[in-house]
Formats: C-alpha cells, structure tokens, sequence
C-alpha cells in the first residue's frame, strides 16, 4: 500500500500537519477531510476582525488554493467521518466510502457549548464561520447585546458589539472570570475595562433562565435582577468532538488521550493534534488539553515530524501561548499564570494602557506572564519560558524597557 | 534566491516567528516583526516555513 496519511478535520492543527508533513518532506498522500464545505478558515479573527467586519471570508484562509494543489493536498470538504476502524487502517465517510491510512490524525477540535436555556431566536454561539456570520448580520441590527460568559471570547464580542454602539451587558458566575486564568489583581483590571468602556458587569451570578425572542429576549440572573437584550451571545465553552471515536476502541475522556509523542494512547499510527487533544505533557507530568492557536501550530509540525520520523520520535512540551483583542487592549499570556502563586505588576509610566504582570510559582520560580499592548516585554519574558529561572531576570528585562528617568 | 518578506502593516507582534528561530526575527520596541536576516540557507527552509505557519495574521512570507 502507499503510503497515505489521513487528516480528520481541517481547521488550524489539521491544515497545519498537511502544510508541515510536506515542508519536512513527507512524499506519501495527504488527505484532508472536514465536514465544512468552506475551504479551510481560521477562527481567532471571527470574535474579533471578522466580526467587525475588517476581514472578509476570503482573507480567513489557513492555506491558499494555491498551495493545496501545489503541495498535493487532497482536501475533500463537506464530508464527515463517522466511524473509525483500526483494525482495518480506514476512517468511513458519511457518503459511503472507507478510506484506508497508514497514519490517521485526529484534528477534530471543539464545539461550542450549547446553550442549556430556553430561548433559541436571538440566541447566538459562536464557533464556526456560519455562526459568525449570523452573529454578525444580527449585531447589526440590534441596540442591545447580553453577552452570557466572560471568558476571552465573551470579552471579545462585547468589544465588538460595543464598537458597533450597541449597549452591552455581559454576564459570568465568577466574580472575577479573567482572574481565572490570570489571578484576581490582573483580572479586576480586565473588568475595570469593560466598564471604562461603557459595558455593564453581571459577575459573581448565574444565568437561571433565558426567555424571549431576538429583539426582546429576558436573561434571569440567580441574583434576581433581569437583564433584557435584542440578542444574546452564549460563551460558555466548548466540547470535543470525538463521538466519531467513540465505538472505534480509542480512549476518549475529555478529549483524545495520547502519549507525550501525540501517539493516542496504545496505538502506533494514530495522533491527536488540537484542541481534541489530551495528551501527555513531560514537562507538567500530566494529561493537558490545551485550546490555543499556537499549540495546534506546535503540535502539528510535532506530529509531522513523529509521523515521518517515527522511530526518532520527539516527545511534545510545549510553553503556552494566547492572545486576545478587547477594545484597546492587545493581551498576550505565556506560560502557566493560572497555577501561579504570585504576581508582580510592571507598569509604564509613559503609557498607562500598556503593563505586564510577571508570575511565579510556589518555590518563587519565573513561570509566567502577561501583557497588554507590550509586545516587545511578552517576547523577551515568553523566551525564558522553556526553562527554570528566577523572577528577577524577566522583571529586570521589562525593567529595562522601560523609558529612563 | 527566497527571501523573508514581512507585512508590517498586518503584523501585531504576536512573536511566534521569534519563538520558531531568532536567527531570523525579532520584535521591535514599537511591538513589530523586524526581519534580521532577509535570505536564508537551503537547510534552513523548513524552519522558515514553520515560522511563516506560525503568525496567526499571515503577515509573513517566501518570496522566491
């Protein structure tokens, strides 16, 4: 048999492990299957630039036409997996044919969350381009946005409805959601922007009912006040897609388990690559699943590598990376500032919309760090990342940025 | 001979170029791409490539 390997789904990892199988030399097939008819899209910009209408559809692509016939790419849309068989080396296609593999990656990313309330008119998710796309005809139309769930995609398009005029409320059962990811101090400045910019916070209470149709839906808060919307946006998280997985004898728990060489778990020529994948991370001795950009990036030309080179298998551990745009604000978090245990504050006088926040772990070790509109301090922190060094190094690099007085 | 061609104007100092190989870029104090060497080596192609997938707005490419 040739040598085939095929890609079930083509967003950002699945693209990417076809773009990186051939730059590293892969001369067998590549086949891309993705239930979407579009060709292949990106989804970071579609809370953000393609919602407020800066890019178009045309400017999302992952991959140029041009590349895929150049770099032969066999890229079927529109057709969904169903079923995996591993003992017979195929996937089966909801149109009828099994196709056979040598490698399979399993690059079938999230959902959104469905919202778990009453109301379905006006009631928009947002994770693929359709839903973009509805969303953003309909925020055109509307005065007013409920924007339930205060995460980084809630907080991008209650940035974007904002910029649109709209009034906006946004809604999360944690007093401080950002603070999450970034502890409380950190966080109560992500919900300080907000109300800088006009946008009205419902934290610290749960969502008990949402009634109505769009130009007059009712969001019951468990504090008892009602918010009311023309529309409401449901950022509430996202599910892995492996129902496909799940008769196939793969383990499957909260996403596709797979060994620190993004090997599922006991097989040989099955990677996980993604967002849908939970794999053995070396350096945190744990299963992680991390849903970022950058991580399906580094984990494609990984497991390229690994599918061509398998006996000279290169274990995956990632620093991690994210971005996020919220009105002004251009945030970029690197490394583990979640587990963090403390935090120190760099700000720059000479521009008060523009800080870092620098953590460290219990042992008072350098472990992460975050920044608004500072590329240049994310950079040189983000460099350290990959191995262990004291807080002061990054706090004097940032230090050092800083204009002299 | 391909060379490194970067969009400034599409650039937002997201840095994952960096990260892939520092030989070739770095990040202004104005937080974008600055392109520190504009040719590179046969052998160096498939990093250049990987740093060129890794900018999430595109805003690099192989002219060649």
């Amino acid at each position: 048999m040739d040598s085939r390997t095929v890609i079930v789904g083509g967003s950002v990892g699945g693209i990417r492990v076809a773009q990186a199988l051939r730059s590293q030399g892969y001369t067998g097939e590549v086949t891309v299957i993705d239930a979407e008819t579009y060709h292949p899209y990106d989804k970071p910009p579609l809370s953000k630039s393609f919602l407020d209408g800066t890019l178009s559809y045309d400017r999302l692509y992952l991959i140029s036409e041009e590349e895929v016939r150049d770099s032969a790419i066999d890229l079927r849309l529109g057709d969904r997996v169903v079923g995996l068989d591993i003992t017979g080396s195929s996937v089966i296609l909801e149109s009828g044919p099994a196709i056979t593999f040598e490698n399979l990656v399993v690059a079938t990313g999230l959902r959104a969350r469905p919202s778990p309330w009453e109301a379905t008119d006006g009631v928009h998710l947002l994770r693929t381009l359709d839903n973009a796309q509805l969303l953003k005809e309909d925020l055109l139309g509307a005065g007013s946005v409920v924007v339930v769930g205060g995460g980084f995609i809630g907080a991008e398009v209650a940035a974007t409805a904002r910029s649109f005029g709209l009034e906006v409320a946004i809604v999360d059962p944690l007093k401080i959601p950002i603070g999450r990811v970034l502890g409380d101090t950190v966080g109560e400045r992500f919900t300080g922007l907000h109300h800088s910019n006009g946008v009205s916070t419902h934290f610290g209470t749960g969502v008990e009912r949402i009634t109505g149709a769009k130009g007059n839906l009712s969001v019951e808060l468990s504090s008892g006040a009602v918010l009311l919307g023309d529309l409401v946006v449901v950022g509430i998280g996202a599910v892995p897609n492996t129902e496909w997985l799940v008769s196939s004898g793969l383990l499957i728990d909260n996403g596709l388990i797979c060994d620190e060489y993004c090997r599922a778990a006991g097989q040989s020529n099955i990677y996980g690559v993604g967002d849908v994948a939970r794999w053995y991370h070396p350096g945190y001795q744990a299963l992680v699943r991390v849903e970022h950009w950058t991580n399906a990036v580094e984990q494609a030309a990984c497991v390229a590598h690994n599918i061509i080179n398998p006996k000279e298998s290169d274990s995956y551990s990632p620093v991690s990376y994210v971005w996020s745009d919220q009105y002004d604000w251009k945030i970029q978090i690197a490394g583990e500032t979640a587990a963090a245990s403390d935090c120190v504050l760099v700000e720059d006088p000479s521009n008060h919309a523009r800080f870092a926040a620098v953590y460290s772990n219990r042992s008072g070790s350098y472990c992460g760090v975050a920044t608004v509109n500072w590329p240049r301090a994310m950079i040189q922190c983000r460099r350290l990342l990959d191995k262990e060094s004291d807080i002061s190094i990054p706090l004097n690099l940032i230090t050092a940025l800083l204009p002299s007085v | 001979m391909p060379i490194i061609k970067a969009d400034l104007d599409l650039c937002q100092g997201y840095a994952n170029c960096v990260m892939e190989d520092a030989r070739f870029f770095d990040i202004s104090d104005d937080g974008v791409v600055v392109v520190l060497q504009e040719e590179f080596a046969k052998e160096d192609r498939t990093r250049v490539e990987a740093a060129v997938r890794s900018c999430p707005v595109s805003a690099l490419r192989i002219e060649e």
